[in-house]
């Protein structure tokens, strides 16, 4: 048995988890927060971030460190926006919360 | 940093992605929920940027893109959130484009080939593939989303004969370009493909009607989330995967409790054009139909009377942002020892949980508001329902006539209730373009006007 599983199996393997995961998980959300959700996983879905920067992380400038920057500001602005934002609606449900 | 070292700090950052959803299940634990979500991401950037070369420029980016973020999100108003949620998805569509094409250009940098100039396995071609026209799907859907959700587009479903055709033709040739793109990678197959999802985004979304909103920021939601997972594939980066699917999963999850609250098919609002009002038009019966109208103070005095009141919120009361007001006059019926609620239809607004968010603003204790089917029980036993700004969540032709367009949708039964009180502008038909049934009932007093108007002129009422 040398025979090695491919990635793509791996991957496979995490995927199909964490969505199994994410059904449960995201099902207990309450109904009330469901704004505040969707801005969240707007925020967790900027985690493209580390695609971007390992994109943009050669030192030698090219056309595919140049995408990677951009992809970079942009994955930004989400991840901040979007943890920001759900921040602020949350703070709003605090503040009458008994 | 070894690349060991890397993988069990992304396994950390991802267990922490989940744990801010789980906070999501109450108000009270979900800040700490949403802080576990920022140091998540703040662990996987850090743990990235240790194996950049150039760390420098990738945080004068990360700052640059940061800030613009923080000041969106600090200034943005609540009613606008679902445009800025649009905004965000499409932002991530174009990464997800945008590093797929820098991951064709230089496989190398990730280390999914094992020296420079190699080419890409098969697998990775399909999902480089895959990944790109999700994320082109999701780039130019939600700008036309956004579009829409802003005004600055008009809300109408835009068709035209045989468009499902040219859709589904466009998708084959691009599904086709794909695999070309997978059987001999080259530029010219990849760029078709990707301008060809880029104008199916577009053409997607178009003929989705204004009512249909909700579901599709949710569905793009769904998307952005695959995109994501799709870019985790090809660079073999199982945080991202997990990141991906788990944002994947909540957006379909909302997707579908949307179609659920509108009693429609997921197919059927795709394939689109409902909430232009076409066809939808209310049948003349011929019949005057009569009802009885009133003014605030009279309103005020029945609220004023009763033991129980319960307000049902439409989006037409953020429109006349009239939340504040209607906040501190339930403030005062609680005074008075009335028992106050607030009964939230699952599309009372232009997103999922958008109408508690707009009432959460006006300082509305969430404790006072109720969803739907907790709520749907008690109307039988409450003295006056408020209906401001609502009009098809409260029409009793959902249930009892076969008839109707909007059959089957599941209501909020203010007509049980022993007095309801309507506040409208005029007896105009609501978003679906249908009558209302509830108007016309012996025990429904409508008070026209501007809902902000009106119940401030309650506010006064109630103060004498």
């Amino acid at each position: 048995m040398n025979e090695v599983v491919d990635p793509l199996v791996t991957n496979l393997t995490v995927f199909v988890l964490s969505i199994v995961v994410g059904y449960h998980v995201v099902w207990n959300v309450t109904p009330a927060l469901h704004t505040p959700l969707m801005a969240v996983t707007n925020a967790i879905s900027g985690i493209i971030i580390v695609g971007a920067m390992l994109a943009a992380g050669p030192v030698e400038l090219n056309a595919g460190t140049v995408l990677g920057f951009v992809a970079v500001v942009l994955a930004a602005v989400n991840v901040f926006g979007g943890f920001l934002v759900t921040q602020r609606m949350l703070d709003m449900f605090k503040k009458k919360g008994k | 940093m070894s690349l060991n070292s890397v993988a069990l700090a992304y396994l950390v950052a991802a267990v922490l992605f989940i744990l801010a959803l789980k906070g999501l299940s109450s108000p009270v634990s979900a800040r700490r929920g949403n802080l576990f979500g920022m140091v998540g991401m703040a662990i996987a950037v850090l743990t990235t940027l240790t194996l950049t070369s150039n760390w420098i420029y990738i945080s004068l980016a990360i700052v640059l893109g940061g800030a613009a973020g923080a000041i969106v999100a600090k200034r943005i108003e609540m009613t606008s959130m679902p445009e800025l949620v649009a905004a965000m998805h499409s932002l991530v569509g174009l990464a997800a484009v945008l590093i797929a094409m820098s991951a064709y250009y230089n496989p190398y940098a990730y280390g999914i080939v094992k020296y420079l100039g190699a080419e890409l396995h098969l697998s990775n071609r399909i999902e480089l593939f895959i990944g790109t026209f999700i994320g082109a799907i999701t780039f130019t859907g939600s700008i036309v989303a956004f579009g829409k959700l802003s005004g600055r587009m008009g809300s109408k479903p835009l068709r035209f004969t045989g468009q499902h055709w040219v859709n589904l033709a466009l998708g084959i040739v691009m599904i086709g370009f794909g695999i070309a793109f997978s059987m001999s990678p080259s530029w010219t197959p990849f760029l078709i493909m990707t301008a060809i999802a880029l104008v199916l985004g577009v053409l997607l979304i178009m003929p989705i009607g204004g009512a249909d909103m909700p579901v599709v920021v949710s569905m793009l939601n769904s998307y952005s989330g695959w995109a994501a997972a799709g870019i985790g594939f090809t660079l073999n980066n199982n945080m991202l995967i997990i990141a991906g699917s788990l944002v994947g999963s909540s957006g379909a999850i909302l997707s579908y409790i949307m179609c659920k609250a509108m009693n429609r098919a997921f197919l059927n609002v795709i394939l689109g054009g409902f909430g232009g009002g076409e066809g939808a038009v209310a049948e003349d019966s011929g019949v005057q139909k009569t009802y009885r109208s009133g003014s605030a103070e009279d309103a005020a005095f029945m609220m004023g009377n009763a033991d129980s009141v319960i307000i049902v919120p439409g989006y037409g009361l953020a429109v006349a942002r009239a939340q504040h007001a209607i906040n501190e006059m339930s403030k005062m019926l609680t005074e008075k020892g009335i028992k106050v609620r607030y009964a939230i239809h699952p599309v009372a607004g232009r997103m999922p949980g958008h109408m508690n968010v707009l009432l959460a603003e006006a300082e509305v204790p969430y404790d006072q508001v109720v969803e739907m089917d907790e709520i749907n029980n008690e109307f039988a036993d409450t003295d006056v329902v408020l209906v401001i700004g609502a009009n098809d969540v409260v029409n009793p032709a959902a249930k009892t006539d076969p008839n109707s367009p909007i059959y089957g949708m599941p209501i909020l039964e203010a007509h049980k209730a022993r007095t309801i009180l309507v506040v409208k502008r005029s007896m105009a038909a609501g978003y679906a373009g249908l009558d209302n049934d509830l108007f016309y009932l012996d025990k429904t007093m409508m008070v026209f006007g501007d809902a902000k108007k009106v119940v401030e002129d309650v506010i006064k009422a109630l103060g004498h």
